[in-house]
Parts: structure tokens; C-alpha cells; sequence
């Protein structure tokens, strides 16, 4: 256990002052997440352009240092992607917070990739990590548009 | 039995928590167990287990005396009038669930209306819930105060001619509010409405009297009670419960069973279908006698003081809000700190050995009253101590510190 990792210096900045906290103007696509056992709650902006790249990503939302700070991170990094590139990193952060070591992929720099193991203190604490996920599964869903809402008492985390 | 001294009969505080002593304060939601609760568990299994109330030989027969033994101690401790009145459940969620069923199907129809309050658990709400859906029951809530109470008045003012039963909780579990029941059931009986009361926090905290209360139901959660988990009681008056349909069908509630027909069991057993929690049930009476040794006075006693002086020092700490400030009030401090999530604030104690709950305390109605998504709830047992209240505080301090705040 270990606070520091947890709340380390990036995490609080972006949970406190958190980037793209807004509605992103003429937004193609959005999905709602929940989650109803902690009452954190974020709604995803994209707007994909014509050639399926990220023109603009933006959320609203309230919730812990974790997930405000998580999707801060999220929407920083993702902008400019193009759709591929975005699930590809999506999948790659939601395997390094369950399981893996590192972020694999080549598509973000390596202070890019700092930024994002910030989160993986998460790791250690079990019933915080729906709290980091909850942003990435409902920027997936936004995506896919599969689900309209993700609530992470329904969905694999 | 000496409160300043009552750590050592449960055994939980022997452990570390991330090497901490244990500071529990989340006894509203679930209690710690003394031990010679635990025993009697393992003593049952290892000395005396048998299903009761069915077989005839030594074992059973003990059992089953065990058994019914707890269901009069229940109505020794809250005063029922007859040991027939109580009846094993679950859980309080079970026991408020079989009322709103059973009653919902010989007293409620469409249009008729469910008088609730905002400060309810979802367990005194959702089940209700279910009859709006099925019979297109109208469920009405109460409001708050600014204090967090729900008053006499407020009640009254939603009471209409089609309002047909009154669910409420005895003891907030959020703003620690303690409603006036007697008073709500006198207003409530005079107009011929019965009183169903959600005794999760009112049980372990207040001294019960169901005769005095003369309210028509009362749910009870044992394991917020010093007792073991699995099992809740609902008390309810004879009359309803010879009146009503059973609940749940199965063994053990039957008269007689045919092809063409089955009748039903006397009370009791009408209620409780199937094999019931039994070692819990007998362990319960351990959590009884454990309530009693201490006394339920100088339980009261022992929590009033505890919860001024977390509300005095609280109150002292910058940047932390109290919710609610009801005139009576019980057993839990909720609070938020501006600028720190509940769960931040949650993870934070914890590693201090410091056990909180954060969340909506499965209580969503009365948090968007509030216009707050979570809070942290500090919760008492017979267990805390000042010491307690000052660890939590210099926890909430150090919180406070990593987030920057002053």
C-alpha cells in the first residue's frame, strides 16, 4: 500500500484542474457511464471527423481524484488520434490497470505513457480501479455506441 | 461489563490494519461480532447442529428449543406483546419486502398511496417500488427539514384519503435523525393507516419498546446488532400476520399438504418457509444477552457522548460539513470536505487503520436532495471511544494535507 503512488503530484493537478472539462461543440458521438455503488458519473464528447480522426474529446462529470484525473488524462491524450489508434490505446491502458506491467503501445510518446501509469496505483487498491476505468469503458462505448450507458456494476472493469 | 474496557471482547481489534489498530467506524453499516458470538457459532456446528422443528431425536429437539429460545428473548428485548409477533427473516431487507408483498396483495390497489420519507434506505423504498410497477401504487415521500429530520408536520402534510401505509425509518443512517415514531403512528392510527418502521439503526442504538412504539411493523438487521450476518426480524402485530398471506412457500409453513389443496401453519412457522439461518438464529441470543449485560442505557450513553464530541470536533475542523443537524440524533456522523471526493477521503483513512463508508449509503433519494453525488460517513459502535474520533480527525488532517487544503 502505498499513498504516494496513489495520489501522486499528476493525479491531483488533473483530478483538481481537470483538462477538456466541457461540452465538446457539434459532437458526434457521447455515452453516459455510471457508477451507482460510488456515484461517479462521467458523459464522453467525440467528434470523429471524416476521415475517423479525433477532432475533439471532452467530458463532463463528477467523481473522485481518480476518475476526474483518469479522464482528464484520457481525453489530453487521446485528442488528434485517429479511431484505431484510439482503441488500440484504450485496450492497451485497460490491460496495463488489470494486468500488465507497461503501456505496449507505440502510439504515445514516453512522457505520454508516464502519464498514464500514474493511474496504475490504482492497482493496488482493488475497489478503486472501476474508479479508473470508468472513462476509457464509456469513451469505448461512445465509439461502438453498443451500450448507452456504461454502469460498472454491469460491465467487465 | 465495562464500556471503557469493551474492545477486548471483540476479537477483530486484535488484528492490524495495515498496521494499524482498527478504528471501525462503519458500524452503521455492518457491527463487529464479539466473541462469545463467534463461539456460540462454532459451538453449535462442532457440539449441537441439527435442522429444527422437524426430527425428533435428541439433537433436533435441542435445536429447536435453542431456536425458539432466541424468538423469546427478541420479544423480551423490544417488549413485544407475544413471541408469535416475531418472526425470522434474512434480513430487514426480507422483512420489509414480506410486508410490502403481502400486504401490497390484500391492501393495496391502484391509486392507493405508499407514504415513504427521503431519509429512506433503498431497502425501504425499492420494495415498495415494485408495487408501483405491478398495481400502479403511488408512492409519496415526506421531506426533509434543512436539519435533516423528517417532523410529525412533514409527515402529516402528505398524508391524503388514499395514503395506505406509512414506511419509515426509525434512525437515519445518513443524517443520524431519530423521527418521533410514537407520535407518527398516534397521527397515522387515527386515521387508520398502519406504520411499517425500518429499525436497521433504531435496533442496536435505542432502547426498544413495541408495545409503547405500538407500531404494526418493525424490521430489525442482526448483524448491525453485535450479531451474525444472514439474519433480520420483522416484528409485526398478530393480527397482521394471522391476517396476511404467507410469503414464501415451502417446507416448514404448511398445515397440510393434498393434490388438491394446502393449508398453512400456525405462527410462527407460517413466515418462515424452508430451513432458516439456524446457528445464526441461536448465536443471535449471545448478541442479546451481550446488549443486555451492557445496557442498552449505557449504550445510549456511552454514543451520545460520542457523537457530540465527533460533531464538536468536526465541526472544529475547517473545510469539513456536517450532514444534517437533527435535535436528536444517533450513532452517525456523515460528512464532506470541499475539494476531496468521499473516496478519496475513504482510501486515505484507511491506510490509517480508520473505516469509514463513502458512497450514497443506499440512500440516492435523500443525496440528490442534498445535491451531493457521495458523502463519508463516520458510524458508531458500543466499541469507539473518544480516542477513535481523534484518530479519525487527524486522518481527515492528513487528507486534507495531500489535497493541499487548509
Amino acid at each position: 500500500m502505498n499513498l504516494k503512488e496513489l495520489y501522486q503530484e499528476i493525479i491531483l493537478d488533473h483530478g483538481k484542474n481537470p483538462r477538456n472539462l466541457r461540452k465538446t461543440e457539434n459532437f458526434n458521438k457521447d455515452a453516459k457511464g455510471h457508477n451507482p455503488l460510488c456515484g461517479d458519473k462521467v458523459h464522453i464528447f467525440l467528434k470523429l471527423n471524416d476521415n475517423k480522426k479525433l477532432e475533439d474529446i471532452s467530458f463532463e462529470g463528477q467523481g473522485c481524484a481518480i476518475s476526474m484525473a483518469s479522464a482528464s488524462i484520457m481525453t489530453d491524450l487521446l485528442k488528434g488520434k485517429a479511431e484505431k489508434e484510439v482503441k488500440e490505446i484504450v485496450t492497451d491502458f485497460l490491460e496495463m490497470i488489470k494486468e500488465k506491467d507497461e503501456i505496449k503501445t507505440n502510439l504515445l510518446k514516453d512522457d505520454e505513457k508516464t502519464k498514464l501509469m500514474c493511474l496504475s496505483g490504482v492497482k493496488q487498491y482493488p475497489m478503486r480501479v472501476k474508479c479508473a476505468t470508468l472513462s476509457w469503458h464509456t469513451l469505448t462505448s461512445a465509439i461502438d455506441k453498443s451500450q448507452n450507458e456504461i454502469n460498472t456494476e454491469n460491465s467487465e472493469t | 461489563m465495562n464500556i471503557s474496557n469493551i474492545k477486548k471482547e471483540f476479537p477483530i481489534f486484535d488484528n492490524k490494519v495495515h498496521n494499524n489498530d482498527l478504528v471501525y467506524l462503519d458500524s452503521a453499516n455492518s457491527s463487529q461480532k464479539p466473541r462469545v458470538v463467534v463461539d456460540r457459532i462454532y459451538d453449535f456446528y462442532t457440539k449441537e447442529f441439527s435442522n429444527v422443528g422437524r426430527s425428533v431425536h435428541y439433537l433436533a429437539v435441542a435445536a429447536t428449543n435453542l431456536y425458539e429460545n432466541t424468538r423469546t428473548s427478541v420479544q423480551k428485548f423490544i417488549n413485544a406483546k407475544d413471541s408469535n409477533e416475531i418472526v425470522f427473516t434474512k434480513g430487514a431487507t426480507e422483512a420489509i419486502n414480506l410486508v410490502a408483498s403481502t400486504f401490497g396483495q390484500n391492501h393495496l390497489k391502484e391509486g392507493d398511496e405508499v407514504l415513504l420519507t427521503e431519509l429512506e434506505h433503498h431497502s425501504n423504498y425499492v420494495p415498495w417500488h415494485y408495487l408501483r410497477k405491478s398495481k400502479g401504487v403511488k408512492i409519496e415521500f415526506a421531506e426533509i427539514n434543512e436539519d435533516g429530520e423528517v417532523t410529525l408536520e412533514s409527515i402529516e402534510k402528505k398524508i391524503t384519503p388514499k395514503t395506505k401505509i406509512i414506511g419509515v425509518t426509525h434512525l437515519s443512517n445518513v443524517t443520524g435523525a431519530i423521527l418521533p415514531i410514537k407520535e407518527i403512528v398516534q397521527l397515522a392510527h387515527s386515521k387508520n393507516i398502519p406504520v411499517l418502521v425500518d429499525g436497521c439503526q433504531g435496533a442496536p442504538h435505542l432502547k426498544l419498546d413495541m408495545q409503547d412504539l405500538d407500531c404494526d411493523f418493525y424490521a430489525i438487521s442482526c448483524h448491525k446488532m453485535y450479531g451474525p450476518t444472514g439474519l433480520g426480524i420483522l416484528y409485526a402485530k398478530k393480527k397482521w400476520l394471522e391476517e396476511l398471506p404467507p410469503y414464501q412457500g415451502g417446507g416448514g409453513m404448511i398445515g397440510e399438504v393434498k393434490k388438491e389443496g394446502i393449508t398453512y401453519g400456525d405462527l410462527p412457522n407460517k413466515y418462515e418457509a424452508g430451513t432458516m439461518a439456524t446457528a445464526q438464529v441461536i448465536a443471535f441470543d449471545e448478541s442479546i444477552k451481550f446488549l443486555n449485560k451492557v445496557g442498552m442505557d449505557k449504550i445510549i450513553k456511552h454514543e451520545k457522548e460520542l457523537i457530540e464530541y465527533g460533531q464538536e470536533i468536526l465541526r472544529k475542523n475547517n473545510s469539513v460539513k456536517l450532514i444534517g443537524n437533527p435535535k436528536t440524533k444517533g450513532s452517525v456522523l456523515s460528512f464532506t470536505i470541499d475539494g476531496i471526493h468521499p473516496h478519496d477521503i475513504a482510501t486515505i483513512l484507511d491506510e490509517d487503520g480508520v473505516a469509514i463508508r463513502a458512497g450514497h449509503h443506499c440512500c440516492q433519494i435523500l443525496h440528490d436532495k442534498l445535491d451531493i453525488a457521495a458523502s463519508a460517513r463516520a458510524s458508531l459502535g458500543v466499541y469507539n471511544t473518544k480516542d477513535d474520533l481523534d484518530k479519525l480527525n487527524s486522518s481527515i488532517n492528513k487528507c486534507k494535507k495531500i489535497f493541499e487544503l487548509k
